[in-house]
């Protein structure tokens, strides 16, 4: 029976370890700021983004690129660059999701996007309209990236502005917990706990605007 | 009563048997499940991501050591000493980073059990495929980057094509493992059929001599083997498209040096290019960065050391399925064929993970570790 044991105990070692920990780590770290963007008449037209990404996945990003100031790059020589990553964001819903009151919003093709390349890292700027501009009680924004390649954070200062919003609306971040210390704290029970556990939702920055 | 009774264990090892494999198909399902970076977004409950304690701190660790990498490549510019810094953490996130995906220690994993390859052969597969990727890596960047001085797009779109390469390569290794073991299973099964005991029979001539190759331990359950085999083929009548072709692995010894020995390295080679060919993002991000800083040794010393790292925790896994195949083998061994019929099992639900997990990849349905593409 010890050899059973035995058995037992091993494949579960090989099976955990051979097909359950196929799961990434970051390897892209954007540091974020975001503004909502409110029409005239009190609803919401879409959402704003600043990333900054970390010098690791700068450097990989402007690798190659010509630029008349050797370690120095203008928005113009960055021009490609950046609607590259306009294009490849579409794939990934640009790991910006809004619900207005519940009711899950879609987001049309960037606008006014840029990239600024300062202190040796890059800032892509982008523009994201709502299809339909909507005029909720909240708006939940969650901005993550399901897995979990790219570690979000929203800025430590201004994070998030609310641009010409109706007086009277609140907003309210939630930042993920810091990303290794909730890392750690995931077991089994976190993700026996229901169907919509989802591993980079622990990561997720959540928006939320209560207007009156 | 005898009869009744083996009917009874051959029922319930199948059964076993099925369990296992249904096991590791769920195993294989979670990924499936999995959130695709590449394919059309899936509806969030679809992403069911498992962890557990243990890889939350595996997560963790990797992540820290992947962190300090560009500080310490940084630091190295001007301080040379902090490049055995660097080499410490690169050794360390291989060891780490291996039990994430995009390693193919599934697949070696998966090939060493339905190959019934010994745990040395598994060592030497795991240290020739991460020694193979840390090539791949460094040659794209050296050639793509330092050589052709070409964009992060041209090189991810040589990543995208390699990566492909390396999914279908996996898809039709499984797709031959699954020929080869279904084949195997079958006669197998055809065997295990209730059919007045056979034990009289004598050993087929097929067996060229096996038995001087191995020592004691293994010699009894390669008697099993032989045992059966010789039911299969005395039902089959068609000895000669024989089942230990496949076997051969099982004559050689432990050592590593033994690969060099007829058509080892090539029966290997195949498992170190599927599972070498594809290179990881972060040694390629690593690599990049350390060239613009103008330190592009430092870059290939962290990705070599990275290797390593990677090399010993896939060898560890290795280890571990081949030990855990080996238990089985002798837990069912004495089992009048149907431990026989058992292990066949296993090796063809190895073999098709193999497919699964190529044919996923393939199309998408397994998240991979994501190309740094954007």
């Amino acid at each position: 029976m010890g050899m059973r044991r035995l058995f037992g105990w091993l494949l579960a070692a090989a099976m955990t370890l051979a097909a359950g920990a196929a799961h990434a780590h970051p390897h892209v770290w954007i540091t974020a700021t975001s503004e909502l963007l409110y029409a005239a008449d009190g609803s919401i037209t879409g959402v704003r983004h600043a990333w900054t990404f970390d010098d690791m996945f700068s450097a990989y990003a402007v690798q190659g690129l010509e630029s008349k100031t050797k370690g120095a790059y203008t928005r113009e020589e960055l021009g490609s660059l950046a609607q590259t990553n306009v294009e490849s964001l579409k794939e990934y819903a640009y790991f910006t999701f809004a619900k207005a009151d519940g009711k899950k919003e879609r987001f049309q093709e960037p606008v006014d996007y840029f990239l600024d390349y300062k202190d040796t890292v890059l800032t892509l700027h982008f523009t994201l309209p709502l299809k339909n501009p909507v005029k909720p009680r909240q708006l939940v924004l969650e901005v993550f990236d399901r897995s979990f390649f790219i570690d979000f954070q929203m800025a430590k200062e201004n994070p998030v502005k609310l641009v010409g919003a109706p007086a009277g609306c609140q907003m309210k971040l939630d930042r993920p917990s810091d990303g290794s210390a909730t890392a750690q704290k995931l077991n089994e029970q976190t993700f026996l706990n229901g169907e919509n556990s989802n591993f980079g939702m622990m990561f997720a920055n959540k928006i939320t605007v209560d207007c009156p | 009563m005898k009869q009744h009774l083996s009917l009874l264990t051959r029922g319930l090892i199948a059964c076993v048997a099925v369990l296992l494999v249904v096991i590791a198909a769920d195993a294989a399902l979670h990924n499936l499940l999995a959130q695709n970076p590449f394919g059309a977004p899936r509806p969030a409950p679809a992403a069911e991501p498992e962890a557990s304690g243990l890889i939350g701190w595996l997560l963790a660790k990797q992540s820290e050591f992947y962190r300090q990498m560009s500080s310490t490549i940084r630091a190295a510019k001007s301080d040379g000493s902090a490049v055995w810094t660097l080499l410490f953490i690169s050794f360390a996130y291989g060891i780490f980073h291996a039990a994430g995906p995009g390693h193919g220690k599934a697949v070696i994993a998966s090939y060493l059990v339905a190959n019934r390859e010994t745990a040395g052969r598994g060592i030497a597969l795991s240290f020739a495929s991460a020694l193979m990727q840390s090539l791949v890596a460094i040659l794209i960047v050296g050639i793509s980057a330092w050589v052709l001085n070409a964009t992060a797009k041209t090189m991810c779109k040589a990543e995208g094509v390699i990566e492909i390469a390396s999914y279908a390569l996996i898809a039709l290794f499984g797709l031959r493992l699954v020929w080869v073991k279904g084949r195997t299973f079958l006669r197998a099964l055809q065997a295990a059929q209730p059919v007045p005991a056979m034990a009289g029979v004598p050993h087929d001539r097929h067996d060229h001599g096996h038995h001087h190759h191995h020592d004691a331990h293994d010699h009894h359950e390669h008697d099993h083997h032989h045992h059966d085999r010789a039911h299969a083929h005395d039902h089959a009548h068609h000895g000669h498209d024989h089942v230990h072709d496949e076997h051969c692995g099982h004559s050689h010894g432990p050592t590593p040096s033994e690969l060099a020995g007829p058509g080892g390295w090539r029966r290997g080679f195949a498992a170190i290019l599927t599972v070498g060919i594809r290179p990881c993002s972060g040694a390629i991000l690593v690599l990049v960065f350390a060239l613009a800083q103008g330190l592009f040794w430092a870059g290939i010393a962290a990705t070599f050391l990275m290797g390593l790292g990677t090399a010993i925790t896939v060898a560890a896994i290795a280890v571990i399925a081949v030990s855990a195949k080996d238990v089985a083998a002798r837990l069912s061994a004495g089992r009048d064929g149907g431990g026989a019929l058992f292990m066949r099992g296993i090796e063809f639900g190895a073999a098709a993970l193999v497919l699964l997990f190529g044919v996923g990849l393939l199309f998408g349905y397994i998240a991979a570790e994501r190309t740094t593409c954007f």
